[in-house]
């Protein structure tokens, strides 16, 4: 694995940052998609995140990172394994897994294919799992998520939809689980992503290159300084990482008793029926942002300052879209909030 | 002083650029050369390969691929021959792979597709490849320079701009021929590589370098990075261990000018070459000035050195629209056509009869007939080669593209201009909309007052699209006969890179301006017709929108002679107009041999 540029040392790009780390405090809330100009630290930040994330236990050896603490979800391995008693499985902690998806993969290799060369060599019919195996329980990312195969969207979508993969060729029927934070991302100028595969994003981020010098020099300094001692600069930044580690840490375990005000679920659904946005999914997805958000934050209950800070990043692919109107998206959001808001 | 007041010598600076490539390619991903085959650049790309083979003890790859690459021999997968031969699976080396350590060549880079030309940034941005095909799963490490030769010649054939955007030296020689190259001495690229890692980047370089990409403009992150590299690899090459104001203006020179999308806010555009160079003595590197003025000066300086390198069309553009200039930022598609369903995007496998004329999934075909070798060699034990029959050959999907590109050709002229470009703006997106889905194109072309101009390159990305239609702009005389001519143009283009054009033109007919801008009723329809007719000898497909009040004989006349479907619609509705592009598609084109 080639050394990561760590999370905290990236400059400015504070919205992108704050949908990544709401995304692994709660992986539920559908992942995140990343729409900007090149060279603004997009796969940057992704790869960094990686290192953010709290580990997980699993069954040693098991291909799908099962959770031996969910006996309903265990793969027949495992399963077996267990069943044996205590002693008979290995249970260990492995970093979370972010997988990528690289452009160019096939089909086989995402969604996992009969092993073959013990079926060629030994005649044995054995699963190969794939990609979407290796993420479960962790993070996939997909660069360049607009050039995507067709035949691959699909078939994510099919997977993020269900929670699980579903195998059927060459006489393999296996189900396995697959649950992962899907995070895309990608230039507009390349082309626009297909709307379902959009819709199924909790967050979207428009990332822009700072229009601000400092934060531009302080840019190219860390990454020159980076480049040139890669492991002291990451020395330099563990400190700041880990605290940003524990804090996902301790949000994750408060989220459950992170308290929504009546009046906020109120302010968020008429900010969405006056953004006119399709269905239930943009409101569920902001209050758990939000949530996510506050836990984060460690605040006790989500409060307006959370719902404008994850507006705009949990609604703006979800707007019908107007082409002639220059503003974007987001500003829209920010507009509409600002009348809800006033008082 | 004369010396300084000179500007740089081109086939200097070239050698330079390509010098400093040699010296840390992982750093500055590598160098674009646009320019046509032919002396000067094979001159160059010898300097640069003979570079990278002096500076190490081993003998590191040269690599050369070509714009039509499949992403199985960029990535590898399996190999074929090995695997038949071995009976078990073999993996392949992609070209990413082999050229690590070394140097990577695209050839015709400007038809690269910007999913080929993915695959090669991701392997810049991570040093590695991560092959998942074919039953493979490796990471291999990938760190080398690229040589992106572009051959292209109108604006829009440029190199994919992920691939652009992480090359730090762009350099033209379009306009240099084997006259300008002089005696260039070769220098030690081993030794300036050592030194590579000890340079010391003085206060206010990176501020100087960030200050002028903001300036020009150049709004990636990367670039002011690859300007500091760049400056770097010019110190090691001569030497030093601390980087100098040369250093620095070389690598704006080299890195930033080309990038610009404007001049900076002080400077007036020059006439027609590009302006004077530094214009200060920037070969002097110690201004005796305090440590403040330094600093200024430097920025100053810097700014001067990337602004004399701006190409000179873009300068061109910038007086002539006095805005952002938009250029061009499509990708060439591969070419040539071959036979429906074998080319296009590969979607799977299916089970077939390799009898058609189907190409063999062989991996998938194994796969199919793996679990059966047991059972089979039981049957027919005299043969104990792999056992495949007919029932387990799969054959390769493709998508065929279908790829159209539609031209909107719009009368942006008179009073009633206003209207009509808001009609043809809303079917412009309204295709759009739909063009994920059928994979096409658009592109728009406005003739108005003196002449006809491309508004908006062939595009699929709706961001493009919003920004060129919200800065349409409209009335003055007709000039139908230069608005043909250029959709013409641009047609031909679209037909260059194996795609299929269709015309939609929306005018009234009335021309009134002829191709040399003057006025002039007569002339101006005749030499409306000329081009009409020229369109139907080039077999394009065109639809013919009358949007005058009431059916316009002109317009009639014009539409028969290219051969064009004749709606008159006297309001322009953008769903009507979507429809009628839509059902348009199916039909041949008038006088098509097919």
């Amino acid at each position: 694995m080639a050394v990561t540029f760590p999370f905290s040392a990236i400059v400015g790009q504070e919205e992108m940052k704050r949908a990544l780390i709401i995304a692994a405090v709660d992986p539920t809330i559908g992942g995140v998609l990343i729409f900007g100009d090149r060279g603004t630290g997009k796969s940057t930040a992704v790869r960094a995140l990686a290192n953010l994330l709290p580990p997980i236990r699993t069954v040693e050896g098991c291909s799908y990172n099962c959770d031996p603490g969910k006996t309903a979800a265990l793969c027949p391995a495992c399963k077996a394994k267990l069943a044996l008693g205590p002693d008979a499985a290995h249970i260990r902690e492995i970093a979370a897994p972010v997988v990528d998806l690289p452009l160019g993969a096939t089909e086989d290799r995402v969604a996992g294919a009969l092993d073959i060369e013990r079926a060629l060599v030994h005649s044995e019919k054995a699963f190969e799992p794939g990609l979407l195996a290796r993420a479960n329980r962790g993070f996939l990312y997909i660069d360049e998520v607009n050039l995507l195969e067709d035949h691959l969207v699909d078939l994510l979508l099919d997977v993020a939809a269900s929670g699980e993969n579903v195998i059927e060729r060459e006489g393999l029927s296996i189900r396995h689980a697959a649950r992962f934070v899907l995070i895309g991302s990608g230039n507009p100028e390349e082309g626009e992503l297909r709307p379902q595969l959009l819709d199924r994003f909790g967050l979207s981020v428009d990332v822009t290159t700072p229009q601000d010098i400092g934060q531009r020099v302080e840019a190219v300094k860390r990454r020159e300084a980076f480049d040139r001692d890669p492991d002291g600069f990451i020395a330099g930044n563990t400190a700041a990482d880990g605290l940003i580690r524990d804090r996902i840490v301790a949000a994750r375990a408060r989220l459950p008793v992170i308290a929504v005000p009546d009046s906020i679920r109120e302010a968020v659904a008429g900010l969405c029926v006056s953004l006119g946005t399709d269905g239930l999914r943009g409101e569920m997805t902001l209050l758990r942002a939000a949530k996510a958000l506050a836990a984060f934050d460690g605040d006790d209950s989500v409060s307006n300052d959370h719902i404008r800070a994850i507006a705009p990043a949990a609604l703006r692919h979800r707007l019908r879209r107007n082409p002639l109107d220059d503003s974007g998206s987001g500003i829209r959001v920010e507009r509409a909030m600002t009348e809800l808001m006033a008082s | 002083m004369t010396q300084a007041l000179q500007p740089p010598d081109p086939w200097l600076d070239a050698c330079r650029a390509v010098a400093l490539v040699s010296v840390d390619p992982a750093g500055l991903g590598g160098l674009l050369v646009r320019s046509p085959a032919g002396e000067v650049r094979a001159a160059l790309l010898v300097r640069l390969r003979r570079g990278f083979l002096s500076a190490g003890e081993a003998k590191p790859p040269l690599v050369q691929i070509a714009a039509d690459v499949s992403a199985a021999q960029l990535l590898g997968g399996l190999d074929l021959d090995r695997t038949l031969a071995l009976g078990r699976p073999v993996a392949s080396r992609g070209a990413l792979a082999r050229a690590n350590g070394g140097l990577l060549t695209l050839a015709m880079a400007e038809r690269m597709s910007g999913a080929t030309a993915a695959l090669i940034a991701a392997a810049l941005d991570s040093g590695e490849t991560v092959t998942e095909r074919d039953g493979f799963s490796e990471r291999a490490p990938a760190r080398f320079g690229i040589a992106a030769l572009d051959e292209g010649i109108a604006a829009d054939e440029r190199p994919p701009a992920a691939i652009r955007e992480r090359l730090a030296i762009h350099l033209d020689l379009t306009a240099l021929s084997h006259r300008d190259m002089g005696e260039v001495a070769a220098v030690d690229i081993g030794a300036a590589r050592a030194r590579l890692a000890y340079g010391v980047i003085p206060d206010g370089v990176i501020e100087s370098l960030c200050a002028a990409a903001a300036m020009l403009g150049v709004s990636s992150g990367r670039a002011p990075l690859l300007a500091v590299r760049a400056a770097c690899a010019s110190a090691a090459l001569d030497g030093r261990n601390i980087v100098s104001s040369e250093d620095v203006t070389f690598a704006a020179r080299m890195v930033l000018g080309p990038r610009a999308t404007r001049l900076p806010p002080s400077a007036q555009p020059a006439d027609e070459a590009p302006p004077p160079p530094e214009e200060r003595e920037d070969d002097n590197p110690s201004p005796e000035q305090n440590a403040e003025g330094e600093v200024k000066a430097l920025d100053d300086v810097v700014l001067a050195a990337a602004a004399a390198a701006i190409p000179p069309d873009l300068l061109r553009l910038f007086q002539e629209n006095g805005q952002r200039a938009h250029r061009a930022q499509d990708s060439g598609k591969s070419g040539d056509s071959k036979k429906r369903g074998l080319r296009g995007r590969p979607i799977g496998s299916r089970r077939g009869d390799l009898r058609g004329n189907g190409r063999l999934d062989l991996l998938e075909t194994l796969r199919s007939a793996a679990p059966w070798q047991k059972l089979r060699r039981r049957q027919a034990p005299a043969r104990d080669a792999i056992q495949v029959r007919r029932e387990d050959i799969r054959l390769k999907r493709f998508k065929d593209r279908q790829a159209s590109t539609t031209i909107f050709v719009v009368d942006a002229s008179g009073s009633t201009a206003m209207d009509r470009l808001g009609e043809a703006k809303g079917a412009v997106e309204m295709l759009l909309a739909d063009c994920y889905v059928r994979r096409d194109e658009v592109a728009l072309i406005a003739f108005r007052g003196t002449g006809a101009d491309l508004l908006l390159p062939a595009t699929r990305s709706l961001a493009r699209a919003r920004r060129s239609l919200a800065a349409l702009p409209g009335g003055g005389g007709t000039p139908l006969a230069s608005g043909l001519a250029a959709a013409e143009r641009l047609a031909d283009e679209v037909r260059r890179k194996g795609r299929t054009p269709t015309l939609v033109i929306i005018t009234d007919g009335r021309a009134n301006v002829a191709r040399d801008g003057m006025g002039g009723r007569e002339r101006a329809q005749s030499e409306a017709n000329d081009a009409a007719s020229s369109i139907r000898a080039h077999h394009l497909k065109a639809i013919l929108v009358d949007n005058s009040p009431r059916p316009e004989p002109k317009a009639r006349g014009i539409a028969e002679r290219m051969g064009a479907t004749y709606l008159p619609l006297p309001i322009v509705n953008a769903s009507i107009l979507s429809d009628a592009v839509r059902a348009h598609h199916a039909k041949p084109a008038a006088g098509a041999p097919r």
